[in-house]
């Protein structure tokens, strides 16, 4: 396997942490905003408790990815930095509101009023940046960059302004509350708050399945290439099943009452989709012309960036183990295991 | 206003509001650090107090800091993607390094944060450790990549196409090598005097507080050993901007004209008109000393080079000076704290001296503001030097105020908010030891 192909491997990689991570943030983020009820306090504790230790750590594979892509696929990362201008800088406003607010919000030291603003930020702009995520996602499959347009319409809105790109947008913004909903359900072990969870896990789990729907038949117009792979090859097929079967499953565990199962589902499905999309995209980074071999930096750095991500890997993996069974024991350890209270000490 | 003006002034915004949160998450983990550690050693609580007092504080800026630098990743091709072009393959891998760094950081910080009850105390230092260990480290692999600019390396032009890359020698550039060291004692000192003084004006209005005496201390220690260090490595760094950089040394240095015997020249504005400084106050053969250790020895004036590639005059003048004259300033404060440590005076017990530092508490800031202002405008017009020119790396997206006015906005916004929140943080000062109760080893929460 070469080099690039390598590197893009470890970027598709960096994103599925990205997604199953950071993307559950944003998503609890949806189920803050959607808090309602006599619980809502109680659902945004929760919330809080849950992404507090982790999302700045979850955050990082976001800068990874950054800075692998304009390392290594320089030429790609310039392209998409002019034809996507728009949508990237509402995206990193939207990162950076978001932080912000959630930073004020659980640092401060008083706990009064204001922090009810905060809270309103916080979720706002949990919305804003994964739907541009999916946005700019959908525009790198659909392959719209107009390279040379003299129209401002045809080179820096048209490439992400497209029905597919939008759609796309929406899914990941569904698919992520989805998963964060699995998670959180593992998290608590209030029964009113798993019922909660539970049925908006299951509403969540059906729009994803809509808009996955709606994605591939938008796709046959707005990403051609993606499309032709996944619906004409036998490897594609068993993808769409696979993530097809994954979510029933899902639903089916959920109204069991089988969340350690449920919550592996979803993470499952994610897994699966975004590989079927890289494989699809392969070896394209935005069809049809920037492949990662054309747009790849020289030998020396590429090699230079896998000795460091080799090395980095040896460290971040077991910090990140142990991060996560510091505050995470019950969702990494035995489904079998009965979620007894544990000791939600808040920051300090 | 022209795309390029404001693509700089959105670049230089981003980076000068970002600076503030990076310096202060490099410098804060070091002061919880020894906080915690004085606790453990001495079992008295205050240092647990203020431990965590500052861990929350830190948090507000490391968040800050984490999502500001997640925009210039962006911005950076946003505005520059034709630089980015050239110099990702060449000094991206240092900001893989960086990567890897700030996930420990970030990961670390996290427990540190929320781990008080969690792990070991001896873990929960070691988390603090690590945390302030990364936070050094990206902040050293940052500063190298910006001396990558002053001082390219690691790279041969054939045939207009930046070739034969060799990222270490592009890592270790001339400049970087003591820039990062600069920076990072920059960033101890500001930290320390800010919250040093910050504490001094609580301990005016409260004499005799062990939670402020204690908090003095230690960022009075951090922030003068620091400032003190601060002299030696501006004149080291000054001796490689002469070397490498001789024009922007000048500028730096107010020579105009190439002299043997140069002085060091204090205050001064620029004349355009007349293309020379006016009111200069002189130090006879003290800039021939000071970079080459010969009075009489010869400094190039940066008349020598062709005025299109002058940077902005008086304001890199300008800034340089304002950072120097505030390092002596700081200078001055940390040798006073020392004077009064030798004449085994608790510093708290000089009014003058607390009012002194209560004055520093934005100085040190000032001066990195400056610094990076100076090393940054000094490079203009290049942002490659004597490679790639600022104007040519601009992308050809048209209406940059918009961001421009968007993200200045939202600056103004998140530094009243921070401004208030810390408000709020300094004026709920705990009152001895009621805040939280220690929580010992084995002892259920």
């Amino acid at each position: 396997m070469g080099l690039e192909t390598t590197l893009a491997l470890i970027l598709l990689t960096a994103l599925t942490f990205y997604a199953l991570l950071g993307g559950a943030d944003f998503g609890a983020g949806v189920w803050h905003l959607l808090a309602h009820g006599p619980t809502r306090r109680a659902q945004h504790q929760l919330i809080g408790e849950a992404i507090g230790p982790i999302w700045e750590a979850n955050h990082v594979w976001l800068i990874l990815i950054v800075t692998v892509l304009f390392t290594g696929f320089p030429a790609a990362y310039a392209q998409l930095s002019i034809s996507l201008h728009i949508p990237l800088t509402f995206l990193v406003i939207g990162i950076v509101i978001r932080g912000a607010a959630f930073a004020f919000r659980h640092y401060d030291v008083k706990d009064d009023e204001v922090h009810v603003r905060w809270d309103q930020l916080f979720s706002v702009s949990s919305l804003i940046s994964p739907f541009l995520l999916g946005v700019i996602l959908g525009a790198m499959t659909s392959g719209q960059l107009y390279l040379h347009d003299d129209s401002f319409w045809h080179a820096y809105v048209y490439p992400w302004l497209q029905p597919f790109s939008l759609v796309m947008g929406l899914f990941i913004l569904v698919l992520f509350a989805y998963l964060a909903a699995t998670y959180l359900l593992v998290e608590t072990n209030d029964p009113q708050l798993q019922e909660i969870f539970r049925k908006r896990a299951i509403g969540a789990a059906l729009l994803t399945g809509l808009l996955a729907e709606a994605v591939l038949i938008l796709g046959e117009a707005g990403a051609p290439h993606l499309w032709g792979d996944l619906m004409t090859s036998p490897w594609g097929g068993l993808m769409l099943f696979g993530v097809g079967g994954l979510t029933m499953a899902a639903v089916w565990l959920l109204v069991i009452r089988k969340f350690w199962w449920a919550r592996t589902c979803a993470i499952l499905q994610i897994i699966l989709s975004i590989w079927a999309w890289g494989i699809a995209q392969f070896p394209y980074l935005v069809p049809p012309h920037m492949t990662v071999f054309n747009t790849s930096a020289p030998e020396v750095t590429l090699r230079f960036i896998l000795i460091a991500m080799g090395v980095g890997a040896v460290l971040l993996f077991p910090s990140l183990y142990y991060l996560f069974r510091i505050f995470k024991g019950s969702f990494l350890l035995s489904h079998k295991r009965n979620y007894g209270h544990e000791d939600r000490s808040k920051i300090m | 206003m022209t795309d390029l003006l404001a693509a700089r002034s959105l670049m230089a915004m981003s980076l000068g509001f970002h600076i503030i949160f990076a310096v202060v998450g490099m410098a804060m983990p070091l002061l919880m650090v020894l906080a915690e550690w004085r606790w453990l050693k001495s079992g008295q609580e205050v240092y647990l107090t203020i431990a965590k007092r500052w861990a929350k504080g830190t948090a507000i800026f490391f968040a800050v800091g984490a999502v500001t630098g997640t925009v210039l990743s962006f911005q950076l091709g946003l505005l520059w993607p034709n630089f980015m072009e050239w110099a990702g393959p060449i000094i991206g891998p240092a900001f893989s390094i960086e990567g890897f760094a700030f996930f420990t950081e970030a990961i670390f910080l996290g427990i540190y944060l929320y781990g008080w009850r969690k792990v070991s105390p001896r873990a929960h230092i070691a988390a603090g450790v690590i945390v302030a260990l990364s936070g050094i480290l990206s902040g050293v692999v940052v500063v190298m990549a910006n001396g990558w600019m002053n001082t390219p390396r690691g790279f041969e032009m054939i045939e207009g196409l930046p070739s034969n890359i060799e990222p270490l020698a592009a890592l270790f550039n001339p400049s970087g090598l003591l820039q990062a060291p600069h920076m990072i004692l920059a960033a101890f000192a500001a930290t320390g005097f800010a919250v040093a003084g910050i504490h001094a004006y609580l301990l005016l209005r409260q004499p005799g507080n062990p939670f402020h005496q204690a908090a003095f201390t230690i960022a009075f220690v951090v922030g003068s050993v620091s400032a003190i260090l601060q002299p030696l490595s501006g004149d080291f760094l000054a001796k490689r901007v002469a070397e490498f950089q001789p024009l922007k040394l000048a500028v730096f240095e107010a020579q105009a004209e190439t002299q043997q015997g140069a002085p060091f020249r204090i205050g001064g504005l620029w004349n355009t008109e007349h293309q020379r400084f006016d009111y200069v106050v002189e130090i006879p053969y003290a800039l021939s000393l000071m970079l080459h250790l010969d009075p009489e020895a010869q400094v190039v004036g940066f008349k020598e080079f062709p005025q299109e590639n002058w940077p902005p005059i008086g304001v890199t003048r300008t800034a340089f000076q304002l950072m120097v004259f505030i390092g002596f300033i700081m200078l001055s404060l940390a040798l006073w704290g020392l004077w009064l440590t030798y004449k085994k005076q608790p510093h708290w017990q000089s009014r003058r001296f607390l009012q002194a530092m209560v004055f520093a508490t934005p100085l040190g800031f000032i001066a990195t503001e400056a610094g990076w202002v100076a090393t940054e405008v000094g490079r203009q017009p290049w942002v490659i030097v004597g490679y790639l020119r600022t104007a040519e790396a601009l992308t050809p997206m048209p209406g940059l105020t918009v961001p421009l006015m968007f993200f200045a906005g939202l600056y103004c916004f998140l530094t009243w908010i921070v401004i208030w929140l810390m408000w709020r943080h300094v004026s709920a000062t705990p009152k001895q030891f009621e805040m939280v109760p220690a929580v010992h080893e084995g002892e259920p929460a």
